[in-house]
């Protein structure tokens, strides 16, 4: 194996060319799907000077369970315009996903370019009902448990193993908004100290609100190039130069909810430590989540976690994943970091996790 | 294997009832509204696209082709061609109209897509592509940002549209 950027464990180095979020909000009343992607694949492929017909394939992460309506990933299409016929795929989870299948099939070599994007409205129904129905059907989701509820029993277990306490899940949520401040695309910033945060009342304990994920309508694009394109599109490439993606069992009680050995074990085949990570940008939708991937990321303390504020900022469901790619890989290509890791969670209490590491030429 | 047996003797359970139900807000979008708000004035409002010059009706916002947004207002005719159609034979629950009945596209003019309509005021047997047709609206204070605001299509009493009119909207 052997790679043109740097010391990679992927057969082809592939470069996240280019990035775009749409501005996350609490909800977006105005737009429909296609109108809230318009803008966002625009911007993708502006950044980079180039349109639709440079790329070979389009894939994209969401689900209908948040619109209600069915097949909208294929009207979401309209929003890049598929004519002449366009190779395309969907996956029904987060766009980090819908990444990782762009990136496979541009390791097989056919193709030099993919464009992935995916969309969320986490607004437009009850997400403490919706989000249940990806359990267990028959033992778990006609008992209709909440997320909420659920990382609760979490974050409860990271206490008594002597893992965590109220006061750390505080400590993040308020790092974390303070540094959204300096994000413009966050929906939530703010500079509140942790023992303010600390007064406010429990949502389910030891949950209070500050600790949960906003609930925010958003969607981001990447262009993803090998080969010659991927010294053409821009003169920073961003390499992947690790990539896995592992699941765990669906039954909640048959995990250790204060682990995520998926993670550790995603991580050990990515390489995370394979070398010093700068950034970490860590899909930990509740603060207490954030511990336990840190632990199973083999992160130390000097590694700066979510410099973007994270899903405590801004937590497009089914997009908020692929955001974590992009930004680190925006901040490699900054040159902030010289090496960056990007996580992604789906699925109920951490279920399942993909890690890819960036790294700059 | 004899441990895999039923342990009682009503048999496996073979059926679970778990009722779902989910109720969703829907965000019509800015096109769409612009095209909802024009039925509930008794028009019909579409967008063209900037690129192609293609006229949607409704439009989602974005031209499907091209990927951009289609922009420029167009309010189109009453009018328009039937390209194709089927009759409703079939009775199913919920069913408001008299079978049988007829359901057709319909290509307004001005317009690069159809829509589908009801067509009334004419025996089953008579109806075929390329009739005209016109819209025949509900009453003005029962205009409703909906395509309910459209009671049925008419034919109009002109001659069919030529084929070659239509041919690319089947």
């Amino acid at each position: 194996m052997s790679a043109t950027g740097p010391a990679s464990r992927t057969p082809r180095p592939v470069s996240i060319a280019s990035f775009a979020q749409m501005q996350n909000v609490r909800r977006d009343d105005e737009r429909n799907e296609v109108e809230m992607l318009m803008p966002v694949v625009a911007e993708v492929f502006g950044n980079i000077g180039i349109t639709k017909d440079d790329v070979d394939f389009i894939c994209s992460g969401s689900t209908d369970y948040l619109i209600g309506g069915p097949f909208s990933f294929v009207m979401a299409l309209d929003a890049v315009g598929v004519w002449p016929p366009r190779s395309e795929s969907h996956v029904e989870m987060d766009g980090a996903w819908a990444l990782y299948e762009a990136w496979v099939l541009l390791q097989e070599g056919e193709i030099d370019a993919a464009l992935v994007y995916s969309f969320g409205r986490s607004s437009l129904g009850n997400l403490a009902e919706i989000l249940a129905l990806q359990l267990d059907p028959y033992y778990l989701a006609p008992l209709w448990p909440d997320p909420v509820s659920l990382a609760a029993l979490q974050a409860r277990a990271l206490i008594d193993a002597g893992k965590g306490s109220e006061a750390e899940f505080a400590a993040i949520a308020s790092r974390s908004r303070r540094d959204a401040l300096a994000n413009p695309k966050a929906q939530v910033a703010n500079d509140i100290p942790a023992d303010t945060l600390m007064q406010e009342e429990y949502v389910v304990s030891p949950l209070r609100r500050h600790t949960l994920p906003p609930i925010t309508d958003g969607a981001a694009a990447v262009v993803l190039a090998a080969g010659d394109r991927a010294q053409e599109w821009g003169d920073r490439p961003v390499w992947i130069t690790g990539f896995d993606h592992r699941m765990e069992t669906h039954s909640l009680g048959a995990r250790d909810l204060t682990s995520s050995p998926s993670t550790a074990k995603a991580a050990e085949v990515a390489g995370v430590a394979d070398g010093p990570v700068d950034v970490a940008e860590i899909h930990a939708p509740f603060a207490h989540q954030e511990i336990i991937l840190r632990e199973a990321l083999g992160l130390d303390g000097t590694v700066t976690v979510n410099p973007s504020g994270g899903p405590l900022a801004a937590n497009p469901l089914m997009s908020a994943g692929l955001i974590r790619i992009g930004e680190a890989a925006e901040r490699v290509r900054s040159g902030e970091a010289r090496r960056a890791v990007a996580h992604a969670t789906s699925g109920p209490c951490l279920q399942q996790n993909l890690v890819c590491v960036l790294e700059g030429a | 294997m004899t441990d895999q047996a039923p342990t009682d003797e009503r048999g496996p359970v073979t059926t679970l009832a778990t009722p779902i139900r989910l109720d969703f807000d829907f965000t019509p979008g800015i096109a769409q509204s612009k095209f909802l708000r024009g039925l509930e004035q008794g028009r019909f409002l579409g967008q063209r696209c900037p690129v192609c010059t293609k006229v949607y009706v409704p439009s989602r916002g974005s031209c499907p082709t091209d990927g951009v947004a289609t922009t420029d207002p167009v309010e189109l005719s009453h009018s328009g061609t039937v390209t194709t159609y089927c009759v409703v034979n079939v009775p199913f629950q919920g069913q408001s109209i008299e079978i049988p009945y007829i359901c057709a596209q319909v290509l307004l003019d001005g317009a690069n897509v159809s829509f589908m309509g009801l067509l009334q005021e004419i025996p089953t047997d008579q109806i075929r592509m390329g009739m005209r047709v016109e819209a025949v609206w509900v009453e003005p204070d029962e205009l409703t940002p909906s395509l309910a605001s459209v009671k049925y299509f008419r034919p109009k009493s002109e001659a069919d549209a030529d084929y070659e009119t239509y041919k690319e909207y089947l």
